[in-house]
């Protein structure tokens, strides 16, 4: 063991502006090995867990379907599949309240499972995907159903196609998972270091080799250990680092853990590509290599169930689709009357309304936190411009001025004091002294300016649509009137040469065919004008 | 229903107005001890008169604006606004006229503008302005400090003289007021003076400033670097500000050093360092951005040696803190960071 040359960190690291240090209570729940949750009586499985366009539903009400069976397809470039995690029967595809900060619902299937737990038939495993064209790689892992397991769960085929003329020089692996209570990524890196290189090596072969590094905070000592170890072992080792990060947060941000890491910052309204960076979560990686080298479908993930009203939290490995209560049950239940139920980090993450809403492929935490971890705010104050919220972001913006804006529904000047490069981290909240819910005012004010400028789209698009049209009948019209002008021309034409001499009505016709042309070319070239 | 859902962050906010505000009186106290001792119980009754003054009108405003009151006063802000009024005017002063001063910064400077976070001039500095201008004779004549001119006005006489300007027996006015340094400076500065006869000609001075005046400073000072310690207050404003004052009064003393006092005496009499780290630090009436601070700051200090240098009246605090407040929004307009991701030019 001791022969295993450890990756040293003698990496410069960056700093970004602002960020918390917060207490991380990452205690709670760290401690005991990630157990696997049984398979639940129903699996409620919400059809479209990704960003992108929604899947096509594949089963019907009535159908057996066996564990790992896609039951939703990807429809287009952006989407990912969803498989069936156990294998039943499906008694209903429905509506159902799914985890979302709106609340909304959604199309899931719900399956009742008979317990067996049957695996459907797997591809095989694609243990040479060196030796194979990467696009047959990256279709195993966008048939697998891989999304971002860090929370925006993108189709992780696609962030891996960076394209042929963008050159990435960096993968850089987010383990730093810097919300507080969360502790899924740190289970998983103490546990299945190996297999998550095995993703990362994966991952590395497809963007064309560039070199990687793995960002870990340093209150994850055991986790950067394992990882460190794991990578000795590999045959990553040259190409790959292990770098322990302050703990800060939102250090696990992707921009600011890209920053931290490479001194370089993503554009505003840009991806990583386009700095030569791709990023991807520890837990996206694992599900990499279980797709690739196991014939996996994503059917489950590690989902930390914490906070101090919980009786037992820890860590489960949750198949997709278990509903929250049961997950809950698994901890023995409620110490206490939870003030809340939320959906990922205290930071970022939001409050459930519905405690039987199903496990998601983005869902990393289950939070039950009591009056004491989570008071009541109480009522807002006026802010008094102190200027704590932009101390505190680390986008650097002034929440302040956006707060200002938002308000008054002002929301030019919002953009103008760029709200949409607001991550919606939760610093400013947490340290305006006048307990104002920044961040509600940002996400409203997003959204006002996302219908607005759907809005304006419609309307453009009906506008184009009537100029269309109004094109159209003028064209008619005038080629109406070229008609009308065409007989009366060649009516007067026939008289003349009746009159005149054989020349001149030859003369004649000559002339009016001409007229014809240019009036038939004036015609059809008007709707290219108008259109 | 969904609206009940309240938006993350889940956390307890480590911050709060009132211990905000609770930590600036904190501070304030051993300043106003400072003065007490030196000026007399003079000082303490006008401090419970403002506070008591402010913390009525307040109440009365927001009941006919029918908003909800005990929040409103339980963010300490009017106290604040009182007690930096109460040690910026004589401890001399008639009890009306911090009553007209209250009055004047709660109800038309703060909350005809809407409250707290909405007036854009500091409440205390334009009541102090507003009786300054109306009133100059009761808001110049000082008390001297006790130890100049002997006399020992008992808590007793000290009421006496705020409600019926009455003073004891045998004691005159003369006997017991005496121009602020600073006051005295200009003055016999503008009777063509150099500043080692003025200084060899009364006993009005100590080793900085005025006597007396020096150690309200000090103590002062002891406060605002609690603030700085306690993270109520950022070093912007207060450092850029005294620069400010300073870096000038060190230039036209090089120049000129006998018609322009050493440097320090600017710290260290009249309101400079309290102006500096409790008044304009006010956050609401202050620049909000990092970089505006250092402006503003720097600007009001300027001001402040150029009104005390040239103007018309001894200090110069609370005008210059007014006019940087009208300037405020537009050095932050001009001072917005650079937002991440947004290349190095400045994001407007
Ligand atoms: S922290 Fe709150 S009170 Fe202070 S400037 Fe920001 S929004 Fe206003
Ligand atoms: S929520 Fe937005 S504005 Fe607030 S600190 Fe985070 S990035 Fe800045």
């Amino acid at each position: 063991m001791a022969a295993n040359p450890v990756p040293s960190s003698e990496r410069r690291l960056w700093t970004f502006h602002g960020g918390i240090h917060i207490a991380d209570e990452k205690a709670l729940s760290n401690a005991s090995e990630i157990a696997v949750a049984p398979v639940p009586k129903q699996l409620v499985i919400p059809l479209q867990q990704h960003i992108g366009a929604s899947a096509r539903v594949l089963v019907a009400v009535g159908d057996r379907v066996l564990k790992g069976q896609c039951i939703a397809a990807a429809d287009g470039y952006v989407s990912a599949p969803v498989h069936a995690s156990s294998s039943g029967t499906v008694i209903a595809i429905e509506e159902r309240p799914v985890p979302h900060p709106s609340g909304l619902s959604a199309l899931c299937a719900v399956i009742e499972t008979d317990g067996e737990d049957a695996w459907a038939e797997l591809p095989e495993p694609m243990t040479h995907y060196a030796q194979l064209d990467p696009a047959e790689v990256r279709e195993r892992i966008r048939w697998a159903g891989v999304v971002g397991m860090g929370g925006a769960s993108f189709p992780t085929g696609v962030k891996l196609n960076p394209g042929p003329d963008r050159r990435i020089d960096t993968l850089v692996i987010n383990g730093a998972e810097c919300e507080p209570y969360i502790t899924c990524d740190d289970r998983l890196m103490r546990e299945r270091a190996s297999r998550i290189l095995e993703g990362v090596r994966i991952m590395r072969h497809l963007l064309g080799g560039p070199e990687v590094l793995i960002g870990i905070e340093d209150n994850k000592p055991e986790a950067i250990a394992a990882m460190r170890f794991a990578l000795g072992e590999s045959d990553l080792r040259a190409s790959a680092e292990v770098v322990a990060i302050p703990t800060l947060y939102p250090s696990g941000g992707e921009k600011q853990l890209i920053r931290i890491l490479t001194g370089k910052e993503v554009p505003s309204h840009g991806i990583p590509a386009q700095i030569g960076i791709v990023c991807q979560n520890v837990g996206t990686a694992h599900a990499v290599a279980e797709a690739v080298l196991d014939g996996r479908p994503l059917i489950s993930r590690v989902v930390t169930v914490t906070g101090r009203a919980i009786t037992a939290p820890r860590n489960l490995e949750a198949r997709i689709g278990t509903p929250a209560t049961d997950l809950i049950a698994c901890c023995d239940g409620y110490r206490e009357q939870p003030r809340k139920l939320v959906c990922g980090g205290p930071m970022m993450g939001f409050e459930l309304g519905e405690q039987g809403v199903p496990v998601t492929k983005p869902v990393n935490c289950l939070l039950a936190l009591t009056a004491a971890e989570a008071p009541d705010p109480g009522p807002a104050l006026a802010c008094i411009r102190c200027g704590r919220c932009a101390d505190a972001c680390p986008a650097n913006l002034l929440p302040q001025q956006l707060y200002w804006f938002a308000r008054a529904k002002d929301f030019d000047h919002a953009q103008d004091y760029n709200l949409f490069d607001c991550i919606e981290c939760g610093c400013c909240a947490q340290v305006c002294p006048s307990h104002i819910p920044l961040v509600q005012y940002y996400r409203y004010a997003k959204t006002e300016v996302w219908a607005r400028e759907q809005e304006k789209r419609k309307a453009e698009e009906a506008r184009q649509r009537h100029e269309a049209k109004q094109a159209r009948l003028e064209r008619q019209e005038r080629e109406r009137q070229a008609r009308m002008r065409q007989k009366k021309e060649a009516l007067a034409a026939k008289a003349k040469a009746e009159s005149g001499t054989s020349s001149e009505a030859k003369q004649a016709a000559i002339a009016a065919a001409r007229a014809r042309a240019a009036a038939k070319q004036q015609g059809a070239s008007e709707p290219t004008d108008g259109a | 229903m969904t609206s009940t859902l309240i938006s993350s962050p889940h956390v307890p906010r480590v911050n709060r107005v009132d211990r905000v505000m609770l930590q600036v009186l904190l501070a304030l106290v051993p300043g106003v001890l400072a003065m007490t001792w030196f000026f007399g119980w003079g000082v303490l009754v006008n401090v419970t008169l403002a506070v008591g003054f402010a913390v009525i009108a307040e109440a009365l405003v927001l009941l006919l604006r029918r908003r909800p009151v005990l929040p409103a006063l339980g963010d300490l802000s009017a106290v604040v606004t009182a007690v930096l009024f109460a040690i910026s005017v004589p401890p001399t002063l008639p009890w009306w006229m911090t009553l007209l001063g209250m009055l004047f910064a709660i109800v038309l400077v703060k909350q005809l503008y809407g409250g707290l976070g909405y007036n854009p001039f500091n409440p205390a500095m334009a009541a102090y302005v507003f009786l300054l201008v109306s009133y100059p004779v009761a808001m110049t004549s000082w008390l001297a400090p006790e130890l100049l001119s002997g006399i020992d006005l008992s808590f007793g006489d000290s009421l006496a003289m705020i409600l019926h300007q009455v003073l004891p027996a045998g004691v005159d006015w003369d006997a017991v007021t005496a121009a602020t340094p600073l006051d005295e400076m200009r003055t016999q500065l503008d009777e063509q003076l150099t500043i080692a006869e003025i200084r060899d000609q009364s006993a009005l001075w100590g080793v900085f400033g005025g006597r007396g005046w020096e150690w309200v400073n000090a103590a002062f000072l002891l406060g605002g670097a609690y603030l700085l310690w306690r993270r109520t207050i950022t070093w912007h404003i207060p450092v850029s500000m005294l620069a400010g004052l300073l870096s000038l009064a060190t230039l036209f003393w090089l120049i000129d050093p006998q018609t322009h006092p050493f440097p320090a005496f600017h710290l260290f009499s009249g309101a400079a360092i309290l102006g500096a780290f409790f008044i304009a630090t006010d956050p609401v009436t202050a620049t909000t951005t990092r970089r505006g601070q250092l402006i503003y700051g720097a600007c009001i200090g300027a001001t402040v040696f150029v009104i005390r240098t040239w103007g018309g009246y001894p200090d110069a605090v609370a005008f210059a803190v007014l006019l940087m407040n009208i300037a405020a929004p537009t050095i932050d307009y001009y001072t917005q960071p650079r937002v991440f991701g947004h290349g190095r030019e400045r994001a407007r």
